[in-house]
């Protein structure tokens, strides 16, 4: 050979959440040449989005998603994946179990890098070497206690079928060279050795990059991490004696205030504006009851009143919530699924009768 | 403007599943073809021109009628199709 040909342009897809450490991965991939695309999943548990639709409170604050940002600012292709349906035997059969609350962490990731190799496997076989050549995450050993260790590391790329083609830019000096290390599509030298808690690390490399603008969710971005979402999630198991879900009730365990005055029945009731138009899509699968009287929330009805001793008692509950509960009676309309409608009057239920252990979460 | 080609109901879904149905329509799409996506969280009209920009798609109009709120786009060159 006489000339000097071209060297391939090597290409990585890379799993963007959109926080900061994903972002810094990318942008060090695109330090050193590296055309990088970006893969988002939506599980369903997802923090991103929902809060900022249903919440009134919080529409003042700038409203975006982040792996969307996080993409315009790199400059990368974003695919962004429903993998909701097939996520949940993720959540219900962790084989690694799970972490402080219902969060299945290592699955979860060898599950997202599984996927990401599968994305690269077939792309690879259909678009040759227009494909992608490796997996690149934000991960950092000692990041997170659950996912994020030096044990856990291997593990996630043995289990997820990735094996060496999985490279974490920000701690791959703690790690073993992967195949782009080896092949010297990137070098090794000039990747990172974060580790631990600390985020100082980050935030030094970020002000390097000229990055001052971005998401950092405590827990990560993701609900399950959260202690009274989890504890919503598993009350709903215990009164409905198996573990499953759809997605309307991870949904709905992300609004309202939770309560279950009886084992069979929970209310969720509106805190405000936002969260009542959005139960009111929900008006056509649940009991539902209103105040008529008086302005106040929406409440669905979780499970079926045993008697009518128990409407009236859930009844009196939801007007305590209302703008009438200095009144003496509160009206209320009770409408079931079908739109059938009655009107029911209650007294408003005193707060000693509304006991802290009704609280779901 | 004539009327789009395309229209795609995403009523009554939450962010990000408007942008991902938005996604997977217009990688059945041809580049120019016109799609108007109809939404009812407000945070569409954030998130489906940020998804345009990323992937070269161009806005050509958007809006809120009622309580929905739409966003008509014209595919740009590369409709996305991952494969």
């Amino acid at each position: 050979m006489t000339e000097a040909s071209q060297p391939i342009k090597r290409r990585a897809i890379a799993l963007v959440s959109g926080g900061l450490d994903s972002m810094l991965a990318v942008k060090v991939m695109q330090e050193q040449g590296i055309e990088v695309e970006g893969v988002n999943f939506y599980t369903g548990f997802c923090v991103e989005g929902h809060t900022h639709a249903i919440r009134k409170k919080d529409k003042d604050k700038e409203k975006r998603n982040n792996a969307l940002w996080v993409a315009e600012q790199l400059g990368i292709k974003m695919h962004i994946i429903d993998i909701s349906e097939e996520y949940k035997d993720v959540v219900l059969n962790p084989k690694h179990g799970y972490g402080a609350n219902l969060n299945p962490c290592l699955d979860c990731k060898i599950f997202m890098v599984n996927q990401a190799t599968l994305m690269i496997n077939k792309a690879r076989e259909l678009a040759g070497d227009r494909g992608f050549d490796f997996i690149v995450t934000g991960e950092v050993i000692g990041q997170r206690p659950k996912s994020q260790r030096k044990e856990t590391m291997p593990i996630i790329s043995q289990e997820s079928g990735a094996d060496d083609r999985l490279l974490r830019p920000l701690c791959a000096q703690n790690l073993p060279p992967t195949l782009p290390e080896r092949e010297g599509w990137v070098n090794r030298d000039e990747l990172h050795d974060f580790s631990g808690r600390n985020r100082k690390p980050q935030m030094a490399l970020a002000a390097k990059f000229g990055l001052d603008d971005f998401a950092q969710p405590a827990g990560g971005c993701c609900f399950l991490t959260d202690e009274s979402y989890s504890n919503k999630l598993a009350d709903l198991w215990k009164a409905r004696n198996e573990r499953r879900y759809e997605l309307d009730d991870i949904m709905l365990l992300k609004v309202g205030r939770h309560l279950r005055p009886q084992p069979h029945y929970k209310l969720i009731i509106s805190r405000e504006e936002g969260e009542n138009r959005f139960l009111e899509g929900y008006r056509y699968q649940f009991t539902s009851l209103t105040t008529v009287s008086c302005p106040g929330p929406l409440a669905l009805v979780d499970g079926e009143f045993g008697s009518e001793a128990e409407l009236e008692q859930a009844a009196a509950i939801v007007a305590r919530y209302s703008k009438g509960r200095v009144e003496e009676t509160v009206t209320l309309e009770v409408r079931s699924p079908d739109g059938v409608a009655r009107e029911i009057t209650v007294a408003p239920a005193q707060p000693d009768a509304v006991l802290a252990s009704w609280n779901v979460g | 403007m004539t009327s789009p080609l395309h229209e795609l109901d995403v009523r009554r879904l939450l962010c990000p599943m408007p942008v991902i149905k938005t996604q997977n329509k217009v990688r059945t799409l041809a580049t120019g073809d016109t799609l108007k996506v109809v939404c009812t969280d407000p945070g569409a009209l954030s998130d489906i021109p940020a998804w345009c920009r990323i992937n070269g798609h161009e806005v050509l109009e958007m809006g809120e009628q009622g309580n929905e709120v739409f966003v008509v786009l014209r595919v740009g060159e590369d409709n996305g199709a991952l494969f």
